[in-house]
């Protein structure tokens, strides 16, 4: 196997494991009873997920300046999706008190925390 | 440019009718928002599928980020006590069915024309191509925003313009309590900020050869000030130097409009030899103006009188 399918490979590998990240996140954000372990999926996923997807891509890129680019990206994200998780968080416990209890309805609960990201 | 049709572009046509439709539909308002936004990103991934990165770019930044930080805020002023206002009766009134009907009439209507057009017609976009040599820019997107159809770009800042003059008249709420300043958020504008003002620039120099431009820079210079109103509430009350930067951008452009014409080249027809630098100048100016009316109308025409 030559360098570039080596590449290749590993690059699908990871994307493909970043890709479960998102699954597993978005199948959290549907399923989970709670929004704090709502917003914990959601965090796995921007986090660990775009990282991998990130880490394929990069393998991928042309130059050097690409993946300090695609580098800075998931750093930005890291850190937008960190402050928007602990701001959904503040919001619940100033508006319910105890976040654990602070879960909408059945059907309004994931449009909340999609506003989160 | 007839790009195939992959199933990803079908998914997000179902998608985005679903959404607007679910915008428009659901009762609760917060819901409403939240559709709002996201139909607003997938939009944009629509232009990037459509190869057209330029409006892509703005329509993350301003219809979708601006736009729905502006419905979420004025949500938060309606009152989270007045729970009330925050669903809204559905049902099919007169007005509401004559709207429907309108928007379909126009909605049939492009797509019409767009069915009707002659199969040998090209388009505009060889001409445009042809041309671009003299236009002063390389991006022919910037080369038909700021030259070849300038008059439009003159008047929609106009009209951003006219936008918050109008709020400074109607406006005049009392300022909200300013919330807690959180640890978090200050943390977050000393980071982003900078980035922002870097980024504006950047996307501004970029326009003249990539996607970019005035109304992109301009959209993250004002994204990166509603981040500072919401970390460390702003007044932007209506000084001297306040009015004076929100008209820039179209004194400007006006300005070098005229100037052209006087030295006998026609309104807003730039000389190839100075387009670029012309078409720089009116940008630069043109981005600070529209940063500073769109975080105008975000923090809203609370002047420092009626505020006490």
């Amino acid at each position: 196997m030559s360098g570039d399918e080596l590449r290749g490979a590993l690059s699908l590998v990871f994307i493909g494991a970043g890709m479960l990240f998102f699954l597993a996140g978005s199948v959290g954000v549907l399923r989970l009873p709670d929004l704090l372990s709502r917003l914990h999926a959601l965090t796995k996923a921007d986090n660990l997920g775009l990282g991998l997807v990130v880490l394929g891509l990069a393998l991928q890129a042309d130059d050097t300046f690409e993946v300090l680019r695609l580098l800075l990206v998931w750093l930005l994200v890291l850190f937008a999706s960190s402050v928007a998780c602990y701001l959904v968080a503040q919001s619940a416990l100033r508006a319910h008190g105890d976040p654990a209890a602070a879960t909408a309805g059945p059907e309004g609960s994931g449009e909340d925390a999609r506003d989160g990201r | 440019m007839a790009a195939e049709v992959h199933a990803l572009d079908l998914v997000l046509v179902v998608l985005l009718v679903w959404l607007g439709w679910r915008a428009l539909a659901s009762a609760d308002l917060f819901k409403a928002v939240v559709q709002f936004i996201v139909f607003g990103l997938l939009l944009s991934l629509a232009w990037v599928r459509l190869g057209a990165p330029d409006v892509a770019l703005a329509e993350a930044a301003i219809g979708a980020g601006l736009a729905g930080a502006l419905l979420l805020d004025t949500l938060a002023r309606l009152g989270r006590d007045g729970a009330a206002d925050e669903t809204r009766p559905l049902g099919l009134t007169p007005a509401r069915a004559g709207i429907a009907l309108a928007c379909l009439g126009l909605a049939g209507l492009l797509v019409a024309s767009v069915l009707l057009l002659p199969e040998s017609w090209r388009g505009l976009t060889g001409p445009a191509l042809q041309q671009l040599g003299n236009s002063g820019v390389s991006n022919p997107v910037t080369a038909t925003l700021l030259n070849y159809r300038g008059w439009d770009t003159l008047l929609e800042v106009g009209v951003l313009l006219l936008a918050v003059l109008g709020l400074w008249i109607l406006d005049v709420e009392p300022p909200l309590p300013p919330p807690a300043p959180d640890p978090m958020l200050g943390l977050l504008l000393r980071i982003l900020l900078p980035l922002a003002v870097v980024v504006a620039g950047y996307l501004l120099w970029v326009g003249a050869h990539a996607p970019g431009g005035a109304f992109q820079g301009a959209a993250l210079l004002a994204a990166g000030g509603v981040l500072w109103h919401l970390a460390r509430p702003l007044s932007l009350p209506a000084t001297a130097p306040v009015r004076a930067a929100v008209v820039l951008g179209f004194a400007v452009f006006l300005g070098v409009g005229v100037a052209m014409a006087a030295f006998g080249g026609g309104f807003l027809s730039f000389p190839p030899a100075w387009a670029g630098a012309l078409i720089l100048l009116i940008e630069t100016a043109a981005m600070l103006s529209i940063a500073v009316i769109m975080l105008g109308l975000f923090v809203g025409g609370r002047t420092g009188k009626a505020g006490e």
